[in-house]
Order: structure tokens, then C-alpha cells, then sequence
């Protein structure tokens, strides 16, 4: 099927040991100053030698076993040699034609619906190398910096077929591999630069061309999408695509070709002499999974009733998941369903929008203020402004106020035909009177009184049957009471007052 | 620890040392107050260590070898860091940044290589035991040049932590002295477990050395004694061999047909390594200092150029190539199965025999420049690089003379049999002595 977008990807993740692959540095560098976390190995003295780390191997095992590879009965490390100023060696320990595991699969969400597998080719261990900071401008002044903090780091490289066909299935793809990763305790995706994909893309029958430096999730279907549009665009014209290595401009969202003599690497792999090949695969059978995204996914929908998408949302990212099944535990019966929607559409929503992480949450708060939505203390919309507040506190480094606090300060409290408030209701209780339920006294009544008087148009095009006035006036009508009535209460009163006016 | 000092100032004539450590402190323990010079490829903290090369002019290293700190904790005095061929390339110590190292026993003549300080520090009367290290022969090597008694131990049973690599697979860091008794007690120190090389095993060497080798049964391969041996060598060999048949040892002949590869696999082997561990030096982290008003690759290749001799250059040029996309299966991959050969037949010859017995070098000590083509050079390790490809120990001990310049005998032995090796040296030097 000519035409036919095919995309592979290569993708590093940093496997979270607490110390280095080939030494005993520590791996928690990224609030301390550059070459602080070094020693002679990952320094790359001369002299020094790597000593395996048992615990990254392990890791990279649960992965294995976690996307269903099989273990090879020996594997081996190589050096990829190559000169360049991050490269203390002026070689990487990798693993090159024995690598650790090869030939598994993971089931994201096709485009077409239901489940697809995506065959992962190998999986294999390497080091990080070190980092470049690049100084002064291009005009003026320009140098580099070299810190080897990062040098030694243990990266697990997961090299998947050409299985995806599109940008779309691409994310999916890496989604569903990071909260495998975090689920299995070996990956903490919010460290920066804990990934790098490079992804292999061409329309059935051209070129394939590889993609890298891609550093985020929303690059890798932002650079896949610019690559399907450039390269389907040369061929309606009538040209070819090239075999070629491009970068991705994560900033300008394109993809820029490299110099063809960045290229022409020879690497000149062999093993390396200083470490014994791993003969590891007996340690399969000791390796228990923890609970991977499917079946927690199933979980929630059986014990929660969560719908099919709501659930694959929570279980797809593992802070999320823990932070649904802590919001809902004191009392899962009652809030489980009104949990799932909060999270899975407005928390969601409103933490994207303003860069936040799931972290950010107090569970215990937000159980709250879901028991307030749930009572009927305030409304959904209140309810949204609510946790605005809250993210809002948390984002400026305000002290937070729990959410009942905050529907008092803003008085948010619904108001309704029936109950209007828990204040008025206070106060009639201490004093002894009954508190005046009259039509007359509601604001909402009062509201659409005002409302009706302000907009005789919209009234008048109700009357003559035009159903988008009456919505018109509902939402008049909101806005007068600052959100706080109930909608379906606005609606039922609001009619019954068209009514009047009708007859 | 260390609370006494050694005063060191040794009359150098020969140029064995690179440093020398005047006030050389040490401690208690078995070495207590020895002098012991170490090869200048083996890191000492906070004495420069430079492999005889320009490219380390300079470089102290912040850390010890393992070897290193075990020479302290014994007591011993590290008098000194000693010259050799740079990097270790070499078979005359004539490749040495820093000017040759004469043979004491003729200051005409090369003390061998590479280890070839260590050898003169001991054969000059400086010091009384030395470290070298041994890829193809360069601790075996310059002990029959000089006279003395040099071992390189099974790989895997000294740590390599902190020798400044060459040939990985290859080297090994061993003991040489004036006799067989101060190497043994050397090893004792040196081989310890140490977690930080993953090629070693733990195998501590706790021996003392037994003069009886009552039968023992010596395999002789005839290779050793063939083409390109100096028949005077192979002469005063047999007449030692003889010696330890009259000691209680049967001899049988045998044959390494493997060694017609050995050569070829050794230098692919070790270049190959070779151009991947020196690739590092670069002018960044250590060393004289790169341009960095230049590109960075400008100024690299000016640092590397600058910094290298004729020799590792070639040696790099060398693997660099063999291990290029497109021959790395016919270089590379074919050299590790001459190399596996070379295993299986000391292997086989060994459910015969307990050691084999041969000259150490088929020739006696060259005159200085005398060896100026590199592959003239490279056929004189013949005799000594089999033992690395394979693994296994060898000592050299010194057995007569030919034109008044010592010849060496090598035995060789079984993987971890190094006591063994040790034993047989020890029955012979001390029937000569």
C-alpha cells in the first residue's frame, strides 16, 4: 500500500538506579553543580575500570520481561568508539550484536480501535555520556563546557519494528512504554532528560528517514507529523525522499537535515575486554511484575466502572492512577464514578493548561472537594473554580487552602430555589425562625426577574419559538449568580417564569 | 600509616626512572622499608605517571592502582616510576618519550621492553623488586635481557585497576626481581581480590617456593627452538632444561602448531584495544592542554599528533583499521579464533605435561637502534606473546650467557598454576647458584 506512513522508534530511557552503570556514583545529580557526582570511571581516567552494576541489569530484566522479550543466554558489552568532548572515553560501553533481550511486543491503542502489537526488536544496557553546555553566542565568545555528572548514567535503549503507522500511534507508543517503565519502579519520567527518541520514518515505498533528538512526548508526534507533511509534500511533487539523518528543532517544531559527514560514524565496535560477558537469564524466573498498565486499566473498570477511555487515561500514567485510587479510597462506592470524571477530564485539563504534574494534588484535598460536589454544597462550576484556586495557590507557592475554606471566602456556596444556603439556614436555627423559603426571596427568582426585565428581545424571540433565546437567557442568568445556582434548577425556574409571561 | 621515610638517590645511569620519589615514605608490614620502583603505566596518587609518553607529561593521578596501595599497606618504599616503551609499545624501552633506558650488564644494548626501567632499576643495584607489565612479553623480556627474574601471572589474578590500559585481554601487571624467592614474595603481595576489575578472579598467592620438581614432566615445543632462534640462545637453553632433568624432571617433546598465528592475532589483538583505549587522550581532562581557540577537532588531532610517538601512532593507525566497518571480520574476529587456538593447543599439551620449558627471547639483548624496522621488531616477541593470547603464567629466570649478555629461560604453566611456574624457576636458580 503505497503511501502508507511507517515509523520505528529507538527510544533511551534512564533506568533510576541510585548509582552509576560501571561505578558507585550517585545517580541524583540534577540540583548539585557540574562535575560533582564523578569519580575515576565515569571520568574516564586512565586506568580505571567498570564494574557492572547488578541493580541496572535487573532493571532492564523487568523491562524485558514487561514487554515480553526473550533473554539471551549470553550477552555481551561492547564500545562504540567515537570522539566527542561529552565522551570521556572517546568510547560508549554498549551493547552492539549480543544484546541483553530481543524480540517482545507492547499493545498500545491502534488508530483503527482496539488493541495493537508493537514488536519490540531488542532491548540493550549503554552508559550516558556527559553533558555539553554551550557558552557565549555564535557571534561572540563561543565555547563549551563539559560536566560529567550525566557520564555513566545506565540508559536502557528499547529499539521497536516499524510497526506504527502513524505520528498518533507513534505517542501512543511511548506513552504506554513510560507508564510501563514507571509502573515497573525502573523509570522516573518528570527527571529531565531522562528520555531521547529517535524515530525512523518513510511512506511506503521512499526513503526511510531517521529522526533525532526528540526529548519529549508531544515531539515525538509534533517532529513525525512535520516529517509526514515534508516528505509526502516532496513526493506530490514529484521528488524523492532522501535517505537521510535529520535533527528535530524542538523549539520551532521542524526537522532540519544534518551534514551528511556526521554520517559517515564508523564506530568500529568490539567487545569490551574489561567486563565478563552476562549470562543473566536465569534470573528471568525470579522477576515478579508488578501490576502493568492492562490489567490495572481492567481493574478500574470492573471495581471502579470506569468507562473503557476514562480508565486507559488513569492507568496510562502511574501517578495518576495511584492519585485516582487514593482520592477514591476513603469511600469508593460513592466516589469512584465522580472521581473518574474530575480527574479524567477537569484536573487533567486544568493541570496541562497550566504545566502542572499530577504531584501538585493534595489527594486528601481533592477527595474534598469532590465530597462538596458530591453533597450538593456547591456546584460543578464552582467546583471548577474551586480547584482552580487550589492549583492556582500551589503554582505561586501560596500557603493552600483546603476546599471548603475556599467556598466560604469566595462564597460559592449553591444557591437554589430550596436551599438557600447554609448560612441563611444558620442563622434561622440559632434564632428559631423559619427561614422565609418564599419564591420571592430566592435569587435565583430575583435573578430572572432581573433578567427578563433587562433582555425583552430574548424573551420576545423565546415567544416566538426561537429555543437558542431560552439558552440565552439561562446563561444571563448564571452569570447574575456568579455560577452558584444550579443549572438545572435555572432551567426549571426560568421556564416556569416564561410560562407565566406566555399565559 | 606510612610513618618512616626511605631516602632514595639513585645514581640513574641507565635511565631507568622516569621519577624518583628522594624522600619515599612507607610503613610496616611483610615489604617493610624494600625499595620497590613501579613501571610508570601503573597509577600512583599524586606522583605523575605518564607511560613515557608526552600526551600524560604532567598527569598525577588523583587515585593508587590497586597494586599500588597494596605495595603500601605491605611497607614497602615506592622509590620511583619507572621508563618504558610509551604505552607500553614496544620491545627495547626505546620508545620512551624520555630518552632510552640503558642495559646495565652493557650500556651498548637495549634493557628490553617494555618494561625495560623496571629491569635496569633492578639489574643496576637500585632498587630490589620492581612491577612491570606484561602484554606480549614486556615483563619476561627485558628480565632475560638484563639478567633477572620476571613473571607474568595467569590474567585475572593481579587487578589491572588503575594500570593504564593497552591491551586489556592481553596484560597483566607482575612482579620482577633479582631472584626467584623476591618475585614469589613480590606476588604474594600484589595478587589480591579486588572488586574493581571484573577480569579478576580470587585467587590469593600465599606460596612459598619449593626447589622440588622430582616428576615433573617439562614439555619442550620444538617452535621454541626452531627458525629465527639465535641457536647460541637455544644452546644455552637446552644445557638449562638439562639441568632440570638432572633435578628429577622427564621432558617430552611437543608442538604448538597455533604459534604459526600467534604473531598476527597478538598484534591485531593488541592494536585493536590499543586504539580504542588511547583514543581518551585528547588534551580535555589530563595532560597538555588542547588549543581551545581552536575546533575542537583541530584541536584535537594537533594534541594527539604532538603528543604520540612513531610508534603508537602506528599502532593506532594499525587498529584503528583493522576494526573498520568491512574487516573487522577479517582482522578482528579471525584474530580471536588464532587466539582460541592458541588455548586449545596449550590445552592439549598440557594434560601431558605440568610446564613447558623454552627460551625467553630468541636472541640476546639488541644493540641500541640495531632493531629500526618495526617488523623486525614485532617477530622478536614470538616466543613471549603465545603466553598472553592464551592467558597462562610465565616466568623468565636467568640461565647463562651468550657473548657475555644473559639469556633467559621461560617456563610456562596451567592457568592459576603460577606456583608451579614459580617452584620450577626456583629448583633451577637455585641449582645454579
Amino acid at each position: 500500500m503505497d503511501g502508507q506512513v511507517i515509523v520505528g522508534l529507538e527510544v533511551h530511557c534512564q533506568l533510576d538506579t541510585k548509582s552509576k552503570l560501571f561505578c558507585g556514583c550517585s545517580t541524583d545529580y540534577r540540583s548539585d553543580g557540574p562535575n560533582t557526582h564523578v569519580c575515576p570511571v565515569c571520568l574516564g581516567l586512565p586506568g580505571s575500570m567498570p564494574v557492572l552494576n547488578r541493580r541496572s541489569i535487573e532493571y532492564a530484566m523487568r523491562v524485558a520481561k514487561a514487554l515480553n522479550c526473550s533473554v539471551l543466554e549470553e550477552s555481551e558489552f561492547s564500545r562504540k568508539n567515537y570522539f566527542y568532548p561529552d565522551l570521556d572515553k572517546a568510547y560508549q560501553i554498549t551493547q552492539y550484536d549480543k544484546p541483553l533481550a530481543e524480540g517482545g511486543y507492547l499493545e498500545i491503542e491502534g488508530d483503527e480501535g482496539g488493541e495493537k502489537r508493537i514488536r519490540i526488536t531488542r532491548i540493550h544496557v549503554e552508559e550516558d555520556p556527559g553533558r555539553l553546555v554551550h557558552m557565549g553566542t555564535a557571534e561572540r565568545g563561543r565555547y563549551s563546557l563539559v560536566d560529567y555528572n550525566r557520564a555513566g548514567i545506565p540508559l536502557i535503549e528499547i529499539v521497536s519494528e516499524p510497526d506504527m503507522r502513524s505520528p498518533k500511534e507513534a505517542r501512543k507508543f511511548l506513552n504506554k512504554l513510560r507508564a510501563t517503565l514507571e509502573y515497573l519502579s525502573v523509570f522516573d519520567s518528570e527527571k529531565e532528560g531522562s528520555l531521547r527518541v529517535d524515530a525512523n520514518i518513510s511512506i511506503r515505498g521512499s526513503e526511510r528517514v531517521e529522526v533525532k533528538n526528540i526529548t519529549s512526548y508531544k515531539g515525538v508526534e509534533k517532529a513525525l507529523t512535520f516529517e509526514v507533511t515534508r516528505q509526502k509534500n516532496l513526493l506530490r511533487r514529484g521528488q524523492k525522499v532522501e535517505r537521510e539523518t535529520r535533527h528535530f528543532l524542538e523549539a520551532r517544531g521542524i526537522t532540519q537535515s544534518s551534514r551528511s559527514k556526521e554520517q559517515e560514524h564508523d564506530y568500529r565496535y568490539f567487545p569490551e575486554p574489561d567486563l565478563r560477558p552476562l549470562h543473566v537469564h536465569s534470573w528471568l524466573q525470579d522477576i515478579e511484575l508488578p501490576e502493568l498498565p492492562d490489567a490495572r486499566r481492567e481493574r478500574f473498570i470492573t471495581q471502579y466502572g470506569c468507562s473503557l477511555n476514562h480508565a486507559r487515561t488513569l492507568t496510562g500514567d502511574l501517578r495518576l492512577a495511584n492519585f485516582y485510587e487514593t482520592v477514591v479510597s476513603p469511600d469508593p462506592v460513592t466516589l469512584a464514578t465522580l472521581a473518574d470524571t474530575w480527574i479524567s477530564d477537569t484536573l487533567i485539563g486544568e493541570l496541562n493548561y497550566r504545566n502542572m504534574n499530577i504531584d501538585a494534588v493534595d489527594p486528601a484535598a481533592f477527595t474534598g472537594l469532590l465530597g462538596l460536589l458530591r453533597m450538593g454544597v456547591i456546584t460543578d462550576k464552582s467546583g471548577t473554580e474551586v480547584l482552580r484556586v487550589m492549583l492556582d495557590q500551589h503554582k505561586n507557592h501560596q500557603p493552600c487552602e483546603k476546599p471548603a475554606v475556599i467556598v466560604e471566602r469566595l462564597n460559592l456556596r449553591k444557591v437554589s430555589a430550596t436551599n438557600i444556603g447554609d448560612t441563611a439556614a444558620d442563622i434561622s436555627a440559632k434564632s428559631g425562625v423559619e427561614p422565609d423559603l418564599s419564591i420571592q426571596s430566592n435569587p435565583i427568582v430575583t435573578a430572572i426577574t432581573e433578567v427578563l426585565t433587562e433582555h425583552p428581545g430574548a424573551v420576545d424571540d423565546f415567544m416566538k419559538g426561537k429555543k437558542g433565546a431560552f439558552n440565552f437567557l439561562v446563561g444571563q442568568v448564571m452569570k447574575k449568580t456568579r455560577g452558584c445556582a444550579d443549572p438545572g434548577e435555572v432551567n426549571r425556574l426560568l421556564a416556569e417564569e416564561l410560562n407565566k409571561e406566555g399565559a | 600509616m606510612e610513618a618512616h621515610t626511605l631516602t632514595f638517590e639513585p645514581d640513574d645511569r641507565y635511565n631507568a626512572f622516569l621519577t624518583t620519589c628522594t624522600k619515599a615514605p612507607h610503613g610496616e608490614g611483610p615489604l617493610c622499608g624494600v625499595t620497590v620502583a613501579v613501571k610508570d603505566n601503573i597509577s600512583t596518587q599524586g606522583i605523575e605517571t605518564t607511560c613515557a609518553s608526552k600526551i600524560l607529561k604532567g598527569y598525577i593521578p588523583p587515585y593508587n592502582a590497586h597494586v599500588v596501595w597494596l605495595l603500601r599497606q605491605s611497607g614497602a618504599a615506592i622509590v620511583g616510576k619507572t621508563n618504558m616503551d610509551e604505552f607500553g609499545m614496544g620491545t627495547t624501552t626505546e620508545n620512551s618519550a624520555f630518552g632510552p633506558t640503558l642495559n646495565p650488564r652493557d650500556t651498548g644494548r637495549v634493557p628490553g621492553g617494555s618494561s625495560g626501567g623496571s629491569a635496569a632499576a633492578i639489574a643496576g643495584g637500585m632498587v630490589r623488586m620492581a612491577l612491570g607489565t606484561d602484554t606480549g612479553g614486556s615483563i619476561r623480556c627485558p628480565a632475560a635481557f638484563c639478567g633477572i627474574v620476571g613473571m607474568k601471572p595467569t590474567y585475572g589474578r593481579v587487578s589491572r585497576y588503575g594500570l593504564i590500559a593497552y591491551a586489556n585481554s592481553l596484560e597483566q601487571i607482575g612482579p620482577m626481581a633479582q631472584n626467584v624467592s623476591d618475585v614469589s614474595t613480590l606476588m604474594g603481595v600484589i595478587a589480591g581480590y579486588d572488586r574493581r576489575d571484573s577480569t579478576l578472579q580470587d585467587r590469593p598467592y600465599t606460596h612459598t617456593p619449593s626447589a622440588d620438581i622430582k616428576g615433573l614432566r617439562i614439555g619442550i615445543p620444538k617452535e621454541y627452538f626452531g627458525a629465527g632462534v639465535d641457536p647460541a640462545v637455544a644452546g644455552a637453553v637446552t644445557k638449562a632444561i638439562g639441568r632440570l632433568e638432572e633435578l628429577g624432571a622427564t621432558t617430552l617433546p611437543c608442538s604448538i602448531p597455533s604459534m604459526e598465528y600467534a604473531l598476527a592475532a597478538y598484534y591485531v589483538t593488541c592494536t585493536c584495544e590499543a586504539s580504542s583505549n588511547l583514543a581518551r587522550f585528547d588534551g580535555v581532562r589530563y595532560g597538555p592542554a588542547a588549543d581551545t581557540k581552536k575546533s575542537w577537532h583541530d584541536a584535537f588531532r594537533e594534541v594527539r599528533r604532538a603528543g604520540f610517538g612513531t610508534e603508537v601512532r602506528r599502532r593506532i593507525m594499525l587498529g584503528t583499521f583493522a576494526l573498520s566497518s568491512g574487516y573487522y571480520g577479517k582482522y578482528y574476529a579471525k584474530a580471536q579464533i588464532a587466539r582460541e587456538n592458541v588455548k586449545k593447543d596449550f590445552a592439549r599439551i598440557f594434560s601431558d605435561v605440568d610446564v613447558l620449558a623454552g627460551p625467553t627471547m630468541p636472541t640476546i639483548a639488541f644493540k641500541l637502534g640495531e632493531k629500526s624496522d618495526p617488523l623486525a621488531m614485532y617477530l622478536t616477541d614470538i616466543l613471549t606473546v603465545p603466553v598472553n593470547l592464551a592467558g597462562i603464567p610465565a616466568i623468565s629466570v636467568p640461565c647463562g650467557k651468550v657473548e657475555g649478555m644473559p639469556v633467559g629461560l621461560q617456563i610456562m604453566g596451567r592457568p592459576w598454576e603460577d606456583e608451579r611456574v614459580i617452584d620450577v624457576a626456583y629448583a633451577y636458580e637455585q641449582a645454579v647458584s
